[in-house]
Parts: C-alpha cells; structure tokens; sequence
C-alpha cells in the first residue's frame, strides 16, 4: 500500500500594471518600441538620478488590495533588494519588503468541495527588469531598458490551494478582478500577468510542510497545470526513493514537459534588503481610500446576481456574460437602448460567441457599438428583416460596426411584408407545382415546406416566414 | 565590545560586490568594517526607548508624479556613455538565464 501525497501550492503573481508612465519616471510603458526609446537616466539607473513614485502605480495596487479583502498599510515605504544581473542597470530593484501597500486579503474561489478561501499574504509594488536579447551571431547579450521601470504589483498567496484545478480557479479569479478594475489587461501570453509557484508535498495527515521549490517561466494556464503534475511527481518520486527535495528554483520548460534547476546552492540568494533613501514613505489618507472605494466598479458576482435577478437571465448566460467586463458592458448599454435584455443575451450567447471563435478573437477586441447592435434587435424584433438576414447584418457590424437601418435600406433586404404581393406570388407557385398540391391534399405535410422554399427562393429570402406559411394554408385550402 | 570581522566575511561581502580584494585590501576593509560596527555599538549604548523609530530622515512624504508622459526618446544621450552598443542596445558578456 503506497502512501497518500498531499500537494501544497503557494503562488507569486506578478501584474503588469495599465499605466501610461513607468513607475519612477515619465518614460512611456508603450509595448513594442525600438531598443532603449523609452528610457531616462532614472530607468537606466544613471548616478544622481531620482525616481518619484507615479500615483496612479499607488491607485491600482491600492484598488486591487480592497477588491481582494487586504489591509492597506496606511504608512509605506519602498526598500531596495540589492541583486547583480544585467537587466537591472541599478543593481537592485526597488520593491517593498518590510511595508508593503496591502496584507492579509482574501479572494473566493469556487472548487469541486464549494466555495475556499484562499489567502492572500501581501502585495506590494516595484519595477520591471529590462529585456535581455542573445544575439547568436555576434555572441554577446543585448539589453533593452524599455521594460525596465514598468509599474509591477506582485500579489503573494498563501499556500493554500491543494491542486492545479484550485490553482487555475484562483488566478481566474485575479485575472477578472483586475480586469474589472482596468488595473491591467493579465495576459499570461504577453507577460502582463506571470506566475510563480510555490509547491510541495508532504503525506496526508503531516502538519509540516515539505521542502518547497520554486517553479518559473509558466506563461499559459495549460503549462502551470502541466508544470504543477510534473513537479508533484518529480517531489513524490524523490521521496519514495528515499531522498530529499532540494529548495531551488526550477525552469519549467514546456515542450519537453519537465523542469531544471535554475540556481545552484553555491550561488545562495543574499538580497540585503535595506529601506530606499531616495524616496519618501507613503502615508494613505482616509480621504484616498474613500475616493479609491467610491470608484471600485460591480464585480463579477454581483452582477451575475444582479442578471439572473433584474434580467431575469439564467445562471450560465449571466455566468459567460459577466466572464469579461468588455461583454457585460455590452450587454448592460444594449440592453438600457433596446430594452430587451433577454434578445441582448441570446445574440451575445449565439452569434457574438460564435464570431469570436471562428475569429480568434477575445471579447476585450469587440469594437461594434451598443447603439448599432440595439438597431438590429429592434429590427429583427420587429419583423423589419427575418432571422437569416439579421445573421448576415449582425456579421457586418461585428466586423465594421455597420449602421443596420442604412445597410438594410441600401442593400434591400427588408422582409416583404406587403401582404398582395406576397399571394400574388404564392398563387403562382402554387399553380406552378401540382404534384405538390396533390400530396398535401393526400396528407404529406412535408409537401408544405418545398412550397414555402420555392416562395422564399422568389422572394430572394427577404419574405417575412410566419407570413408565407399563413398565406399558403389560406391558399390551399382553396385548391 | 571589540568587533571582529572574519576572513569568511570579508571574503563573502567581496564576493557580493563583485569585488577582487589584494590581501592587503582584505585587512584594511576587515579594520573598516570593525571601526563601523564599533561606532553602531557606541550609538547603541544611546536610550531610544522613548524615540519614535524611522524609516526616512526627511520628514516629507507623498511625493507623487502624474501619470503622464514626459520623457521622449532619448536614446542617443542614454547610449554616449555606453562601453559597447549593437543595434541600439547595450551589450553586455554572454549571459545566461
């Protein structure tokens, strides 16, 4: 009888923060620029230069720590950890170790067993590193300082989550909160959103902790699952083997699946952590926070409540809807002009997922407009154009944000609902096709629905549908 | 009293600064080091009981910038100093992660 492994995770979240400026200086965080364009003495660590905390850096982190239940430190202060490697031009990266901005939160997840709290031990604020490029031709290192200064907050859990599934349920959790704060647009793929973990094993039932390593590069929430089973059984095998785990830092590598140890023990880590003289401690007022609470939005939750119970929605509408603040903004505004909540969610449900997917798209790059969307409900509700039309309309505006009422008008494609000359044509289809005639009379139904084809086909698909099959029952009961 | 900085330490600290130490540069930071950890020992004799502690020596805070671009491209200037340059960038010895 094998023994029973208990996994325990811990995770270091670090967050690109949506700033138009770097964190100490004016230089522009803009992605993509050439080499070193966006840089200063202060981000290229010149001697005299001096950084000045950027406010907004203060705002998000602040915003960030309420919506997941901290305490925010009312006095902080930064401190510089001390390390030599060529991305860092100072020599050590300002952070916060002894005062961070928030402590002790929370956030809730949902898991197999219900809903887990999962602590959330600090958060602080620093800077970004700069880009180190290999060139391989002329073998040397290139540095790009363009990164470097970029606001970060990193967000430090508790080890509390026991899987890969609750590790996934927790950083889904972050990526929609600071998404709906605007605080940063998390993606894990571009590296505004990076994870370390934390993880190690001990047996069912233990009270101490097993020896933990620290895994990194884990850039998609697939390879932190794969990352995390890799490295549960690496830890469990050394043990059944009869040897230790090793504290170190590991490099998950993804597409061979395994990990190597990035640091050696010779190389021990000695920060030497000390306060930052050159800038001054931040002291939070009241009157911050309050403006800082005023301006926190709806989160997820409460309007997945507030859809199911205003709206009426189901819970799995209200749940895909609420999933990214772009498609709950949409939906909120289109519903307020068309009043029709419950058309607004199928058409997001149906065609606007369906779009996105055949697309590629994430809904955060949705640029149709509320008003042109809530003009095509209208126009479908009414009647106006039939359900296949409103398809091909809704396609435009997903694609160019199209106004319906002038594309429908220039490419005519109203529904005829002129009731004379719709049986007008229907008189003639049907005299055109006895056989059909014949067999409906003889009691196949089906014969019906070749008729009410051959209308739409003469009609050029534009025929209002419940109005043909009206017509045609009037007319051949006549026959 | 007396501190006594050791050949360990010396060696260590150097090894943090990145910093190749001739023997006699070994003895003469040992004595520095020594006479700096005997003057923290004198300002220790000091009662702070009663002193709030600090963590800065101004007594300013909330220094804050607006979020707002100021600094435009600059790359030349930050570049002039630079030991080596490639493609706008600064170069440095192989270096792996």
């Amino acid at each position: 009888m094998s023994k029973q492994y208990e996994t325990v995770i811990g995770l270091e979240v670090h967050v690109e923060l949506a700033t138009k400026t770097k964190i100490f200086c004016g230089c522009s965080t803009e992605f993509g620029g050439e080499p070193n364009t966006h840089t200063c003495p202060v981000c290229t660590g010149m001697p005299g230069s001096l950084p000045v905390l950027n406010k907004k850096v203060l705002e998000h982190a602040i915003a960030v720590g309420l919506a997941t239940n901290c305490q925010i430190n009312r006095y902080s202060k930064f401190d510089r950890k001390n390390y030599f490697y060529p991305d860092n031009p100072q020599n050590y990266q300002i952070s916060q170790l002894y005062l961070p901005i928030c402590h002790d939160g929370f956030v809730e997840i949902e898991t197999a067993n219900g809903k887990k709290k999962i602590g959330i031990h600090e958060i602080h604020m620093e800077e970004d590193a700069g880009k180190l490029i290999h060139d391989e031709w002329t073998d040397s290192t290139l540095v790009d300082f363009n990164r470097s200064g970029v606001p970060l907050i990193e967000i430090v859990s508790e080890p509390d989550m026991r899987s890969a599934e609750e590790v996934i349920a927790y950083l889904d959790k972050l990526k929609t909160t600071i998404q709906y704060l605007g605080a940063s647009d998390c993606k894990l793929q571009e590296g505004s959103m990076r994870a370390d973990v934390n993880l190690s094993v001990r047996e069912v039932g233990a009270e101490k902790f097993g020896t933990r390593t620290e895994m990194k590069n884990l850039n998609s929430f697939k390879a932190i699952a794969r990352a995390i089973e890799g490295e549960k059984d690496r830890q469990i095998s050394l043990i059944e083997a009869g040897k230790q785990v090793v504290q170190e830092t590991r490099r998950w590598d993804d597409t061979k699946e395994s990990s190597y140890a990035m640091r050696s023990k010779e190389d021990a880590q000695d920060y030497r952590y000390f306060p930052d003289p050159d800038l001054v401690p931040i002291v939070v007022s009241e009157e911050l926070l309050e403006t800082i609470r005023q301006r926190q939005p709806e989160f997820r939750e409460e309007k997945m409540v507030r859809y199911m119970d205003q709206f009426e929605l189901p819970e799995y509408d209200a749940e895909i809807i609420t999933s990214t603040r772009k498609l709950a903004d949409i939906f909120e505004k289109t519903a307020e002009i068309c009043g029709k909540p419950k058309k607004v969610s199928n058409w997001l449900m149906v065609e606007t997922m369906r779009l996105l997917k055949e697309k590629g798209m994430e809904p955060e790059q949705i640029h149709f407009s509320p008003e042109h969307f809530a003009k095509l409900i209208e126009l479908a509700d009414a009647g106006t154009i039939n359900s296949t039309v409103a398809r091909e309309v809704f396609e435009k505006i997903f694609d160019d944000d199209i106004d319906p009422d002038v594309y429908v008008e220039e490419h005519g494609l109203k529904s005829v609902n002129d009731e004379g000359a719709l049986r007008a044509e229907i008189e003639k289809i049907v005299d055109a096709n006895p056989k059909s005639v014949e067999d409906f009379k003889a009691g196949k139904k089906k014969a019906i629905g070749f008729l009410v084809g051959q209308t739409m086909k003469a009609m050029k698909g534009k025929a209002n549908p419940q109005m043909v099959n009206q017509i045609l029952n009037e007319v051949l009961s006549t026959k | 009293m007396a501190n006594v900085i050791s050949d360990e330490t010396i060696e260590y600290v150097g090894i943090l600064s990145k910093l190749e130490l001739s023997p006699e540069e070994k003895e003469r930071a040992k004595k520095d080091m020594e006479d700096m950890l005997n003057y923290i020992d004198k300002l220790n004799e000091l009662d702070t009981s009663d002193v709030e502690p600090m963590s800065h020596v101004f007594s300013v805070q909330n220094v804050f910038r607006e979020d707002v671009v100021t600094n435009q491209d600059d790359r030349e200037n930050i570049l002039a100093n630079a030991p080596s340059e490639q493609d706008g960038a600064f170069t440095v010895p192989r270096t792996f992660d």
